[in-house]
């Protein structure tokens, strides 16, 4: 298959006005400068599509909707009939073995050459009986086409860190990929949310074509572009934060101003994501914008980090549900408790034994 | 040992060098300043009222913050060369003689005192074993845990790239899975620090006026006086 990406594009009756433009609004989402969108252009006119493979797993398929809502017109006309061209089980048209075929094509036609783009996770527990694609755990699947593939995509939480189904007590054994054991060892580029930005997908999709490499990651492999910051750091509402301008209460006065929702725990200070930068739906809003705060959905177990309406965390070792202020504030009661009857005992050893000191 | 044994009287002995006492006063001022600031941007005071540019008071919170946190790091650092520079005493609570049998046996002493089972307790020119334990282990590690933490969470905020980033976030972050969870930690380490401050006070006071030697003025001056003529138990060296 020579077909490229401008190929499909025409196939699919898009102009080439609409092509160019797809590729510079492409260009600057990277942070690339204007000299870039000729070059993604002439990727997209001169490189074979790269194929790519997205599995599902255990998931809600919030990323495959999120996706396909990617804010650039073109993104949902032109990536997503690429994509569907090869294997997504979810908006492809085939089914049943017709479907499953595919990926066995994929994988001995394109040896080492096609993209693995997985949503959610496998379930390791009960040999991985817990989510079953065609007859099959899906873990087998994942591992077969990762065997042979050029690099994975760990789409959205699930696959990046295990999301709502490995939360505790994860009783199926919820799995993110980059620790599934006997997983071959290939680059995988971690694009987390819940979901993730429609259009930081399309975005990491366009990178890889354009590249041919992987975009730059951080140490916890997700690409630095969208990721080095925090929401908190590039939030509309951070003046509010540094003034002191809090929200107290949803109906409060603080909250129709649009003042900053940390004391209502919002997770903005803790959260590494483009929302604030890229926003959603077509960059209309993200969640501050409309008033909650920020759930964590793009950090590591954000499920269980305690309510999230809470700024401290919950700490669950201690049995009940305590904060660090709860029990740091026990600890030093009790500390201080310790202190006063140990001073009162000493006090009556001293007059139980006068001049005890003089010895 | 035997050195020492001969500071069998009650003359003073010059114990604490200006430096280690200036750290010491420094660290206390600061660990308030850190405490307050640290408990506020956790948990902000109530919200202002009015235009946003008429205020700037969480900045100038984290400000303080940060400058303490800041001048903490460096008078550990400083204070880690005086313990190369300074008396034997001023490494006491850096290297504790932990593979010393007498050490421990001083340990064990020390806690049959604070249990009320034993009638004094020993007599040292520095610090007793069980101090050098707690200083080593909750107050030395307790602080470096926080000043490690404390620029890995700066520098999530000065951004990749930063020196802070690449010498604290970088590491720092993969090694407690997120943000929110290494911000819990360094703020449960904050009430191990008061806790620490806690016992440290309280049993500073009670030796003042129970044990063998000088306590409360020795902070001050830095001289040790003695109660009793008997030899001291310091460890030799130590």
């Amino acid at each position: 298959m020579t077909e490229t990406f401008y190929d499909v594009m025409r196939r699919q009756g898009i102009t080439r006005r609409s092509f160019l433009k797809f590729c510079s609004l492409t260009a600057a989402s990277l942070g690339l400068a204007p000299a870039f969108a000729p070059k993604i252009a002439h990727a997209m006119e001169t490189k074979p599509r790269i194929p790519v493979l997205w599995l599902h797993g255990l998931e809600c398929t919030c990323c495959s909707e999120s996706f396909i809502r990617s804010g650039h017109p073109l993104a949902k006309d032109v990536i997503l009939s690429m994509l569907s061209l090869d294997y997504d089980d979810t908006i492809m048209a085939a089914a049943g073995h017709n479907a499953e075929a595919i990926v066995t094509e994929i994988v001995e036609k394109y040896k080492g050459n096609y993209i693995l783009a997985v949503e959610g996770n496998p379930p390791l527990a009960e040999d991985g009986m817990y989510c079953i694609i065609g007859g099959k755990p899906f873990v087998e699947q994942l591992k077969y086409a990762a065997e042979s593939c050029k690099a994975i995509i760990s789409w959205g939480s699930c696959a990046s860190w295990g999301c709502v189904q490995a939360a505790k007590p994860n009783p199926t054994r919820a799995t993110p990929v980059h620790k599934v054991p006997g997983l071959a060892n290939k680059p995988i580029i971690k694009v987390p949310g819940c979901p993730p930005i429609a259009e930081v997908m399309t975005a990491v999709v366009a990178y890889l074509l354009t590249f041919e490499k992987l975009p730059t990651l951080d140490r916890q492999g997700r690409p630095q572009m969208f990721y080095s910051q925090r929401i908190h750091d590039k939030c509309y509402r951070r003046p509010h934060f540094d003034a002191g301008q809090f929200v107290e209460h949803w109906d409060d006065e603080a909250a129709r101003q649009g003042h900053c929702l940390y004391k209502m725990g919002c997770k903005g200070p803790t959260t590494y994501n483009a929302c604030s930068t890229v926003r959603w739906n077509e960059g209309v809003s993200f969640p501050i914008q409309s008033g909650h705060g920020c759930i964590g959905c793009s950090e590591d177990g954000f499920w269980d980090k305690g309510s999230f309406y809470e700024r401290l965390t919950d700490i669950n070792q201690f049995g009940i549900e305590a904060n660090a202020d709860a029990v740091g504030g026990t600890a030093a009661a009790l500390v201080g408790a310790g202190i006063a009857a140990h001073a009162g005992l000493t006090a009556l050893n001293r007059a139980k034994q006068p001049g005890a000191e003089k010895q | 040992m035997t050195e020492l044994t001969s500071a069998a009287s009650t003359a003073p002995i010059y114990v604490y060098e200006k430096p280690v006492r200036l750290w010491h006063s420094l660290n206390a001022l600061l660990i308030v300043v850190l405490s307050v600031t640290g408990y506020l941007i956790a948990d902000p005071l109530a919200s202002l009222k009015g235009e946003a540019s008429e205020h700037f008071l969480m900045g100038y919170i984290r400000f303080v913050h940060f400058s303490a946190g800041y001048l903490i790091a460096i008078a550990l650092l400083f204070r880690l060369y005086w313990a190369y520079a300074g008396n034997e005493h001023a490494r006491q609570i850096f290297l504790p003689p932990l593979l010393k049998a007498h050490f421990w046996q001083g340990v064990f002493h020390e806690v049959l005192w604070y249990l009320f089972l034993v009638k004094e307790p020993r007599k040292y020119i520095g610090h007793n074993p069980l101090a050098i334990l707690a200083m080593h282990f909750v107050f030395v590690w307790g602080v470096l845990f926080m000043i490690v933490t404390g620029f890995a969470l700066y520098g999530e905020g000065a951004g990749q790239g930063s020196w802070q980033h690449t010498l604290f976030s970088s590491w720092v972050l993969p090694l407690f899975g997120s943000s929110q969870s290494l911000h819990s930690w360094h703020h449960l380490f904050m009430w191990l620090i008061i806790c620490f401050v806690l016992v440290h006070i309280y049993v500073a006071l009670r030796e003042d006026k129970l044990s063998r030697q000088s306590m409360l003025s020795t902070i001050v001056t830095g001289w040790r006086t003695f109660k009793d003529v008997r030899p001291v138990d310091d460890e030799s060296g130590a």
